[in-house]
């Protein structure tokens, strides 16, 4: 069970968070311009890091907020966690 | 005294004797014991037999390693636990233990034929049966193979043991109490961290426990181990566990330790858990784990009286017993001499000693000589003797073409092998660190960490006792250091002085795959039965990475998970391939380092308790009135109301036409509610919903559509506007809390700018469903002089008032057809406003329904159930429902995706009705539909039943279905093909029942 540093409650076990998927994936902001292969894209496909990989964490059983994480795949280490909406800190890559 | 128990020395306690029983034969041996020691003792060896070829079993090890001495262990019919190692089974007066996979006898097994066979399953046999011929799969291979395969039976009775579960944090915790282990603990402890240490066995000590002639400090092995735990368990800042096996790494440091509590007591205090389960979390992790001796590859290496060098000594030190007179030993290692003395010191007569290795001038194999004991050199085992024990082995001089030449039988009681120690590095790797290959030890120790932890001592190649004392103390006092934040520890050094040799990891002068000796039944893989030659075949057969040459054979994939078997199967794989063995690589470790018992786990989580119930405000009205209730996820939901001997149809067909004729009343409190409030509500819902908001008027409401951004029905409800910043939003039952996630989602990532709040209000209302032409007649009189006439609350309109006093929110709704109103209270209120509609509608014939009838009356009128008649693959017009969609809007979710062309093609499945010609025949629930009569299989499918019913108002069965291209296909008769022949239908509305809407606006 991982350990997972809430940016507003604090550290927190795994059992709390529920898992958001790929980080930075943003809507288009105005879906009817998309093409149906990037609108495709958009949808599904993932990047599938081995490595440093930019994820969405919700913390449902606190909060409620969703944050974002850096956590190295390979060792499940969580580089370091930030507020939904800011950009992952860049010396952390 | 038995013949095989030394008069003194060990660490068992001969004040105390204790009886046990073993295939029901009684026994005697000595508090201290584990089940193997004293057996030995006894001079039984033959404790089992094999899994595949059933050949007689006995005990190679001395712990937890142990591949064959697999037992059953019975307190009493439930209190029965198969395939327990013999080894780590701590003796206690009148323990009752078993032999398994025998029959009749363990002495003489009518199993033992399979090995008449062997040539007929050699590896991979399992797979081949798959191949030819396909009707003696179900009737031969599978059922023998099934009941002449396999390890002990579980008890069918339920386990009436509690188990606890126990969360624990610590500063450092140390795994293994062996000399590494109680350095480092006592070097954390030292240094002011809490220490949680743990140990598998009842005796802490680890290698210690097989050496008396070692000295620390000055003080005996004994003495030093003694004084080290004293000091640990005085000090309030450590946490000693024994009988404790570390089971499984999880990430960030979390440790599963699995704690024995009771199996080693005659009688367990009532009351106190069989197991504790440990959640540890730690900061800083010191695995300790020692090395696992490797037997050694030669033909018939698996009889009875065959054991490990260090198996015999640990057997000999620690429980006084010898366990043979007559000994050949063969080495690999140094390691092995030093038991050759201490067995000849103890009265056995080493008659035969084999150095596998090229003869160099050993120091040590002249000392043996000089004892009398017999070393010549170049020799090897080429084959075995004696039925359920050894009774003597056959050598023979090697020359330089492999060719055996003087072969010579000898006679001995006992054989030890020693194949050298290796690292114990399960949990290293669980933890998912990075092994490295150590070429001059040829084993792989820990290379890069990947979770806070170091490994001290055998378990990371360290050889000797005096260095792995040192190294457990520098890891003790450097994980305590990280572990606290305190200063570097790297100065500290303590000095151990120390005076013996360790059974420890030591650097091997030939090639490991070298020293096997080929020939029949030359085991690698002791309790899978895997030989050299199915690895051979393997390789043969052109399997080429380890992962496939294990699955393949099997090897490594019993439950000691090749603890004894991984090292020397990788090694002669690499050189079968003529690879290095790093190229050919590990294969994976996983938890539970030893088998954990299921009931650990499952803990308090068992019976009543095994998962959280949800009951509506309203449960005991419905247990009152003899509701029959159904689980809806965790929710227990009243399914229909029997009276008398009604079965479920009879019920049913009366609540529908009471609902129908008069007036009936139903719980709809599980509905999932979202309050969504804010400015920008009306916005926030025209983006989630594909509804048009803005122009729905306060006190109304309307049907919402909930699509994800794939186009696909999501989820569905009615929606109202209580004021012009706050919807009341009702959702499925199933699909509540997964709807929420979904809207904060967007909310909170992708439209933060909104001013909008998300509220789940499911569980604050009550909500009581009257629907039925009298529902207005029942309702009117109670609602403090509300309106509720048809003129001021219209289908779909929305109103606040009281209800006797108690404040209410009333919809005008219907999931029947029927005029209907559902009533939402607080829910502290709900019990008692139902039992007074309840009350009020009796002279009405107000009758209270369940799920069932509701599914029944929404079928009736083509109401669809998400989950029931959308699997996540239709859009709204798919489903009739694209009248929904807000024409004018911009965007919302899904729509971008319901462009798309695949979207909108005139073949996709469509939701249409469906009548049988036989009026009674009901379909069933997920039954294909083709469009021709006759076919054979493979069938053109073109859809499916997704909601079936016997309508009583009807007189008919009713269906619903998706079928490609299903509204073209009005009035045309399809087919669906069952097993009792092809049930005709026809294609007709879904809309079965008022297609109008009359009842509805009255």
């Amino acid at each position: 069970m991982l350990l997972i540093h809430c940016p507003h409650c604090g550290t927190r076990p795994e059992l709390e968070f529920s898992y958001g998927g790929e980080a930075h994936i943003a809507r288009p902001a105005d879906p009817s311009l998309v093409s149906d292969d990037d609108w495709a894209s958009y949808l599904y496909l993932r990047s599938n890091t081995k490595g440093v990989h930019a994820e969405r964490w919700r913390h449902v059983r606190g909060c409620g907020r969703f944050f974002n994480a850096l956590r190295d795949t390979t060792t499940d280490r969580i580089l370091v966690t930030y507020k939904a909406g800011e950009k992952p800190p860049g010396e952390a890559r | 005294m038995s013949a095989w128990r030394l008069p003194s020395g060990g660490h068992i306690d001969r004040s105390r004797p204790l009886r046990f029983t073993f295939d029901g034969r009684s026994y005697t041996g000595y508090a201290g014991d584990t089940l193997a020691s004293a057996l030995l003792a006894n001079g039984v060896h033959l404790l089992g037999r094999s899994f595949k070829y059933h050949r007689p079993r006995g005990i190679m090890t001395a712990g937890p390693e142990e591949p064959c001495a697999l037992v059953t262990v019975r307190r009493d019919e439930a209190r029965c636990t198969p395939n327990l190692r013999a080894t780590q089974v701590e003796l206690h007066e009148g323990l009752c233990a078993y032999s398994q996979n025998r029959w009749p006898s363990l002495a003489f097994d009518v199993g033992q034929i399979a090995e008449w066979f062997s040539a007929l399953l050699p590896a991979g046999f399992y797979y081949k049966t798959f191949m030819w011929p396909r009707s003696a799969w179900h009737k031969l291979y599978e059922p023998l193979i099934r009941r002449t395969a396999g390890l002990g039976k579980a008890p069918k009775l339920a386990d009436p043991d509690r188990y606890a579960q126990q969360y624990a944090h610590c500063d450092v915790l140390v795994v293994g109490a062996g000399p590494a282990g109680l350095a480092a603990a006592q070097e954390a402890a030292a240094r002011g961290a809490r220490v949680i240490l743990c140990d598998e066995r009842a005796h802490s000590g680890g290698s210690l426990l097989a050496d008396d002639r070692a000295r620390i400090d000055g003080q005996t092995s004994a003495e030093w181990v003694d004084g080290t735990m004293a000091q640990l368990r005085a000090n309030p800042r450590v946490r000693v566990l024994q009988r404790t096996t570390a089971f499984g790494y999880f990430p960030h440091n979390l440790m599963g330790l699995s704690e024995r509590l009771t199996d080693h007591l005659a009688a367990p205090p009532p009351g106190l858990a069989r197991e504790r389960l440990w959640q540890v979390r730690a900061r800083e992790v010191i695995l300790a784990t020692g090395a696992i001796e490797q037997p050694l590859v030669f033909p018939g290496n698996d009889r009875p009286g065959i054991m490990l060098g260090g198996a015999a000594l640990h057997y000999l030190k620690h429980h006084a017993v010898l366990p043979g007179r007559r000994v050949v030993v063969a080495t690999a290692c140094d390691s092995a001499y030093r038991v050759a003395r201490a067995l000849q010191a103890a009265g056995a007569q080493i008659v035969q000693f084999i150095d596998l290795r090229p003869q160099t001038d050993r120091p040590a194999l002249a000392a043996l000589r000089e004892l009398g004991i017999s070393c010549d050199g170049d020799l090897r085992i080429v084959g075995t003797r004696g039925s359920n024990r050894v009774t003597g082995v056959d050598i023979a001089r090697i020359d330089a073409t492999g060719a055996a030449r003087e072969q010579r039988s000898i006679d001995c009681d006992l054989v030890l092998m020693s194949g050298g120690y290796v690292p114990s590095v399960h949990l290293f790797s669980q933890s998912r660190g990075r092994l490295r290959y150590d070429e001059t030890l040829q084993v792989f120790v820990p290379g890069e960490s990947a979770e806070r932890e170091r490994s001290a001592g055998a378990c990371r190649g360290i050889a000797g006792l005096a260095d792995a004392l040192q190294d457990g103390a520098r890891a003790g006092a450097a994980a305590a250091s990280a572990a606290l934040g305190t200063a570097d520890a790297s100065a500290a050094n303590p000095a151990f002085t120390v005076d013996a040799a360790a059974p420890t990891p030591e650097p091997l002068d030939v090639p490991r795959a070298s020293v096997a000796m080929h020939g029949p039944k030359a085991f690698v893989d002791f309790q899978h039965d895997v030989t050299l030659r199915d690895l051979d075949l393997a390789v043969r057969e052109g399997f080429r990475s380890i992962e496939h040459i294990k699955r393949y054979t099997t090897t490594g994939m019993a439950t000691d998970q090749g603890k004894t078997s991984n090292l020397n199967a990788l090694h002669h794989a690499a050189r079968e391939l003529g690879q290095a063995v790093p190229a050919v690589g590990l294969t994976t470790f996983r938890m539970p380092y030893t088998p954990v018992t299921f009931a650990s786990f499952a803990g308090q989580a068992r019976g009543e308790l095994f998962d959280p119930v949800r009951r509506t405000p309203m449960h005991d009205w419905a247990v009152q009135h003899g509701a029959v209730f159904e689980d809806v996820g965790l929710w227990k939901r009243a399914r229909y109301f029997p009276r008398g001997n009604e079965d479920m149809h009879a019920a049913v067909a009366r609540e529908c036409r009471a609902v129908r004729e008069h007036c009936g009343i139903f719980d709809a409190s599980t509905l999932g509610k979202v309050a969504v409030v804010g400015p920008d509500a009306v916005e926030f819902m025209n983006r989630m919903y594909v509804n048009e908001w803005s122009k729905l008027a306060v006190g109304r409401s309307k049907y919402g559509v909930l699509l994800r951004d794939d186009g696909f029905v999501y989820d569905d409800g009615v929606v109202a506007r209580v004021a012009a910043d706050r919807f009341h939003v009702t959702t499925t039952t199933g699909g509540a809390a997964r709807v929420l996630g979904m809207m904060e989602d967007y909310r909170q990532t992708e439209w933060a700018d909104l001013k909008v709040w998300l509220t789940s209000t499911t569980e604050e209302w009550a909500v009581i469903a009257l629907q039925g032409p009298r529902a207005r007649d029942i309702l009117a009189p109670l609602v403090d002089g509300l309106d509720i006439s048809a003129a001021t609350l219209p289908h779909m309109g929305v109103v606040e008032g009281t209800l006797q006093g108690v404040p209410m929110l009333l919809f005008r709704v219907s999931f029947t057809g029927e005029l209907g109103f559902e009533v939402n209270v607080p829910a502290a209120e709900g019990a008692k406003v139902i039992a007074a509609l309840h009350a009020a509608g009796e002279r009405f014939g107000l009758t209270p329904y369940g799920t069932e009838t509701m599914h029944v009356l929404r079928a009736e009128k083509g109401f669809i159930i998400i989950g029931q008649d959308t699997d996540g693959t239709v859009t709204p017009d798919d489903v009739g429902l694209a009248w929904a969609i807000g024409k004018n809007k911009r965007d919302f979710v899904g729509k971008r995706a319901l462009a798309r062309p695949s979207m909108q093609q005139s073949d996709r499945k469509q939701l249409v009705g469906l009548r049988t010609r036989d009026p009674h025949v009901v379909l069933e629930e997920g039954a294909q539909i083709v469009d021709t009569p006759g076919q054979r299989a493979p069938m053109t499918l073109i859809g499916h039943v997704t909601s079936s019913y016997a309508s009583a108002t009807l007189g008919h069965s009713i269906a619903m279905a998706v079928i490609a291209g299903g509204r073209a296909r009005m009035g045309h008769t399809l087919y669906v093909p069952m097993p009792g022949g092809e049930i005709p239908v026809e294609v007709c509305s879904p809309v079965f029942y008022d297609p109008q809407g009359a009842r509805l606006n009255v």
